[in-house]
């Protein structure tokens, strides 16, 4: 049944990463199994994509070995990606860093669980700022794209491809352990071709993968320069891409904003879908009350914040941690409105009934005369 | 439209296939869709739930913290998903896996002896049509040719030939489900 064209299918979110990724052309994939992304490796091993598009699937002997792996392949201008959830997303910090400062494309699907260390296996947004900050050392970004649905998982296969390559930096959709199990309807991409050595050789000539090599000085990877000012050259190098990365591929959705709008949420994730129906709950009550939902959270719509924040004084952000991209919203609204918490933590997920409560409390708090500014809500 | 279920149970009563051919079937009436199971160290006989949400509009959150309708298969899917069914919702409860059935006057309480049917015909495996039945039945989201067509989709091919056994279940399940209140 996953043979046409385009198919509308009943798949989780997983199941569809791995399909989207052998209909949108990927090269390869190396990756090591962990609760809740287990489905990824487990969709491409009976699809078995090398016997049809000719993909590479690899089940290495651990998240480091996947990583590096990506690296590997990354240096040759393949499209590849791994999957794994927080844990083994940590085990794969180093190499990141080193992608990055090869300036190299790679993109890594991460399935959030509870944590900190191997924490639980229900589904967990405390990996903001893993995904966002990093947890390789030195002076990089990555892409982090925030799917909020099972068709927004097989999209973001495909607009990770584009942006890797375009930007030269790996690309991170952070996704979680709800979006990784649920069904949803889904309509897959067509079938695109992987690219040829020719089209590689064109589209990378950075790439150290031998092709017209008779015409050019050969490539050479490394991250590591000794002399600090042509590191520092490289450094600005980079960070005058990553401004240019923040001017163009912001991504954002509004909720039932108008001007009339009150009450902001900002929400990614599963935490968008469940404010959703806290929204409309609010709504039928009369609550003026919308939602910012961050497509992308590196880079983070700050713009926008900003510039609603001149109007809306309170701002509940819903996460499923004890609070991480609220220091990014608060930093956005540049002072001018006051964000509160609202959410659960180490697997629990937030009920539409429990962020209406948050909110109500956020709305007493508001009326009351003396919160001090930036104040925290619990 | 906006319909949404819990299916719970002991795991191995099918109650996650259950929930998916549901889906399927939503979908073949063009509808929107979602399945949530609870994940974890799952294992038969331990516990298992799915929430399905069959609507004409976006599914806003897969999560939701009240149900219209719950179809409860053991005892401690219904104590603990009986209070979380909306006020004139339905629960719908298997009598031979129910010792204490549900209290509340506020909701519709239907009973459906599918456990019995299945071993009364000795076929154990179609448990979960009956029930599918029953709730076909009392809440009409989508119709019996749906279902098979949502069969169709949800079971490789090798399956097909069930889907007639499987049809004459949910039938059957139609016929089983008694009001209780």
């Amino acid at each position: 049944m996953e043979n046409g064209q385009k198919d509308i299918v009943l798949l989780k979110g997983n199941e569809v990463i791995a399909k989207a990724a052998i209909r949108y052309g990927y090269d390869g994939f190396f990756g090591y199994p962990i609760t809740p992304q287990s489905e990824v490796l487990e969709t491409l091993a009976a699809d078995k994509p090398w016997e049809t598009t000719g993909m590479v699937v690899l089940q290495a002997e651990s998240e480091l070995a996947s990583i590096n792996m990506l690296y590997g392949a990354g240096c040759t201008g393949k499209l590849v990606f791994t999957s794994s959830s927080s844990p083994g997303i940590a085990l794969m910090q180093e190499g990141l860093s080193y992608m990055a400062g090869n300036e190299l494309p790679g993109v890594i699907v991460s399935v959030g669980r509870g944590g900190p260390g191997l924490g639980t296996i229900q589904p967990g947004q405390a990996d903001y700022y893993q995904a966002v900050y990093g947890g390789g050392n030195g002076d990089y970004h990555t892409i982090v794209l925030a799917p909020n649905s099972v068709q927004e998982m097989s999209d973001c296969m495909g607009k990770a491809a584009e942006l890797t390559f375009k930007w030269r930096m790996p690309v991170i959709i952070l996704s979680d352990g709800v979006l990784g199990q649920m069904m949803e309807k889904v309509e897959l991409p067509a079938y695109r071709p992987r690219r040829t050595d020719e089209e590689i050789g064109k589209q990378c000539p950075w790439a150290t993968n031998g092709i017209g090599l008779k015409n050019r000085k050969y490539n050479f990877m490394s991250t590591l320069e000794l002399d600090p000012a042509v590191m520092e050259e490289r450094n600005q190098k980079m960070a005058a891409k990553y401004r240019q990365v923040e001017a163009e591929e912001v991504d954002y959705e509004l909720y039932r904003v108008d001007d009339d709008t009150e009450y902001l949420i900002v929400a990614y994730g599963i935490s968008s879908r469940i404010s959703m129906k806290a929204i409309d709950l609010l709504q039928e009550t009369g609550v003026k009350i919308g939602m910012l939902r961050p497509k992308t959270l590196w880079p983070f719509p700050n713009k926008i914040i900003s510039q609603l924040s001149e109007r809306i004084k309170s701002i509940l952000c819903v996460e499923q941690s004890e609070g991480q991209m609220i220091n990014d919203v608060r930093l956005a609204t540049e002072g001018q409105a006051t964000v509160f918490h609202s959410g659960r933590s180490g697997g629990m997920v937030s009920s539409p009934m429990e962020i209406v409560e948050d909110f109500k409390s956020m709305a007493r708090e508001k009326m009351s005369t003396n919160w001090p500014k930036g104040y925290w809500m619990k | 439209m906006t319909e949404e279920i819990i299916i719970s149970g002991f795991g191995g009563q099918g109650v996650l296939s259950m929930g998916k051919i549901l889906a399927y079937a939503g979908i073949m009436e063009d509808k929107q869709v979602s399945w949530m199971p609870a994940y974890g160290p799952e294992q038969r006989g331990g516990t298992a739930n799915v929430t399905v949400i069959v609507s004409d509009e976006m599914v806003s959150s897969p999560i939701v913290s009240a149900y219209d309708t719950a179809i409860v298969l053991n005892q401690p899917s219904l104590e603990k998903f009986e209070p979380l069914v909306k006020p004139g919702g339905t629960i719908i409860y298997d009598g031979h896996s129910i010792i204490q059935p549900p209290k509340r006057d506020d909701i519709n309480v239907y009973r459906i002896d599918a456990m019995e049917e299945a071993a009364r015909t000795g076929n154990s495996k179609v448990f979960n049509m009956l029930v599918l039945g029953g709730f076909l039945k009392v809440r009409p989201i989508a119709t019996v040719e749906d279902v098979v067509k949502g069969l169709h989709k949800a079971l490789p091919e090798r399956h097909h030939k069930l889907i007639p056994m499987n049809e004459a279940a949910i039938r059957r399940g139609m016929e089983l489900i008694q009001k209780m209140n």
